[in-house]
């Protein structure tokens, strides 16, 4: 293990902590505690993709570090406590099924997410291909919790949330996809956020209430 | 087995029953301190224990054997379970008798005999105590299980002496897996040793008390043994901890010396860690009892986590 760089350690550490996230966002029942989680998250994958930056000397992840900072961990969370501030939503989540239960299926999640990405990061040469194991969990878990929450804020947490772990996915196998990818999805994540944000006063005016569930009905009652 | 293997292991046991009470006195110390309440002496715990070992026992009605011995086992397991921890030195006589995995087994042993004894009165607190702590117990042994599983991945052994070694004497390399297991631990070790989240040390309320509720009717020498066991399972409970995630200044060979050296850095290091405990008792309030499961749940779910990632990014790097 000594002969393990300082850098690499880092990432893992900083891996071990988005996953550790993807838990704590798994479990939090309130709303602005859930963004906050969010927002630390996007921090942390900022600061892994710099040290994967500075290690390797590529350019375009100094870029990307930066981008996900601003957009993930400071933009993003802003426009959700906005939201949840208009909305008036500081409510608790309610979860349909309960946590215990639901962090059991994630462990479960994570053993399969680790071995299925075992023998892909094989195939890369990357210093941090150690860490697709957690990128695949984090978006495993991301899903995991859009589908057992109801209400809308939630959810979208949880998408934004799996593009944090595609994110990590991306740069732990190939340093990262082009330029105009990243930016390409960087603005879709922030243009989708704001619809949904409008969506949530639609859903609210029709609905009174932002569980989704009423959606499921197609007619009036 | 050699003399100096022999001084050592007599000198933690010794050790052990020295600065137990004195770490129970300063945690409350340092808890009345920062909960604004003037603090009771340093030496509060041992004023208790000599006016509980004069005292004479008096036995409930229809109490049996079993409820006169289980004192006495429970401070054996507790006092075995110090001696196994290295605190001083990882040279240890007593340490193949027991590995990580008997250790918890040990802590096992001491909580079926209070509980059964706590049963044994017939009173209901003492029935409620012992199914609650078993409760928390069966809950907490899985994660402390979980814990041991991942430091014994990394040294490749289950023995504690050698997973200390292992541990201290290395390279500093950050261990994601480690830092998991420790905020377990932690959790851990707070249910275990009825601290505040989980269980009120200094409560008697009938309705939320758990260790409390079990040993309600014992008395003198026998008070003063079970009293004198939980100071010695927090003891153990933390020089595990610090033996297992902060290991600097662990003697290693048989160097006499280097066990001198090494009680200041365990009394240091105790300090801290008693005023961590006192401050994480402070900004909590004790949860209700139907909580605990999802408290030492999270528990187990770092101490796995911790284990997967052990897996993930520490062995093929």
């Amino acid at each position: 293990m000594s002969s393990v760089p300082l850098s690499a350690q880092l990432i893992n550490l900083f891996a071990s902590v988005i996953l550790l996230m993807a838990f704590a966002m798994l479990a939090q029942r309130r709303v602005l505690p859930l963004i906050n989680l969010f927002a630390i998250q996007g921090a942390v994958l900022a600061a892994s993709t710099g040290v994967v930056a500075v290690t390797t000397h590529q350019a375009h992840l100094y870029w990307s570090a930066g981008l996900t900072l601003a957009l993930k961990a400071l933009l993003l969370p802003w426009i959700l406590h906005r939201l949840v501030r208009r909305l008036n939503v500081k409510w608790d989540v309610e979860s349909l099924i309960n946590i215990p239960t639901t962090m059991i299926v994630g462990i479960v999640l994570v053993v399969v997410a680790f071995n299925v990405a075992l023998p892909i990061s094989q195939l890369s040469s990357t210093i941090s291909r150690g860490t697709l194991g957690i990128a695949l969990a984090s978006v495993m878990l991301a899903f995991l919790m859009m589908i057992t929450r109801s209400k809308a804020i939630p959810q979208v947490v949880g998408f934004l949330a799996m593009e944090n772990g595609l994110f990590l996915a991306a740069t732990s196998a190939t340093y990262g996809m082009p330029m105009v990818v990243e930016l390409g999805i960087a603005l879709d994540v922030l243009v989708g956020a704001i619809i949904l944000g409008v969506f949530f006063f639609q859903i609210r005016e029709q609905f009174d209430s932002l569980d989704i569930r009423h959606l499921e009905r197609l007619k009036d009652s | 087995m050699t003399v100096a293997g022999l001084f050592g292991q007599l000198l933690a046991i010794v050790l052990a029953l020295v600065l137990a009470p004195l770490l129970t006195g300063w945690v409350n110390q340092c808890r009345a301190w920062m909960q604004n309440r003037s603090a009771p002496p340093l030496l509060q715990s041992y004023y208790m224990l000599h006016k509980l070992f004069l005292k004479d026992v008096v036995l409930a009605h229809g109490t049996s054997s079993f409820f006169r011995t289980a004192p006495y086992v429970i401070f054996g397991c507790m006092l075995l379970a110090c001696a196994i921890v290295p605190t001083l030195s990882t040279d240890l006589p007593l340490a193949p008798s027991a590995d990580t995995i008997a250790l918890v087994g040990v802590f096992g042993l001491a909580r079926i005999f209070i509980s059964l004894a706590a049963m044994d009165i017939g009173t209901s607190f003492g029935t409620l105590g012992g199914r609650r702590e078993m409760l928390i117990g069966f809950l907490a042994e899985p994660a402390l299980l979980m814990v041991i599983f991942t430091t014994a991945l990394i040294s490749q052994s289950t023995s504690v002496a050698t997973i200390v070694e292992t541990l201290a004497h290395r390279d500093f390399v950050i261990y994601p897996s480690l830092a998991f297991a420790g905020v377990a631990f932690t959790f851990v070790s707070f249910a275990e040793n009825a601290r505040v989240p989980v269980d009120n040390p200094a409560t008697h309320l009938e309705l939320t008390m758990i260790h409390e509720a079990m040993i309600l009717e014992y008395s003198g020498r026998h008070l003063a043994l079970i009293e004198l066991a939980a100071s010695l399972k927090l003891y153990a409970y933390s020089c595990l901890g610090l033996a297992l995630f902060f290991p600097w200044g662990i003697a290693a060979g048989e160097n006499p010396l280097g066990l001198l050296a090494a009680i200041p850095m365990l009394v240091f290091k105790l300090a801290v860690g008693g005023a961590f405990l006192a401050g994480i008792e402070t900004i909590n309030a004790k949860m209700r009892i139907f909580r605990a499961p999802e408290f030492l749940g999270t528990a187990f779910l770092l101490a796995v986590l911790g284990l997967l990632v052990r897996l993930l990014l520490e062995t093929r790097v």
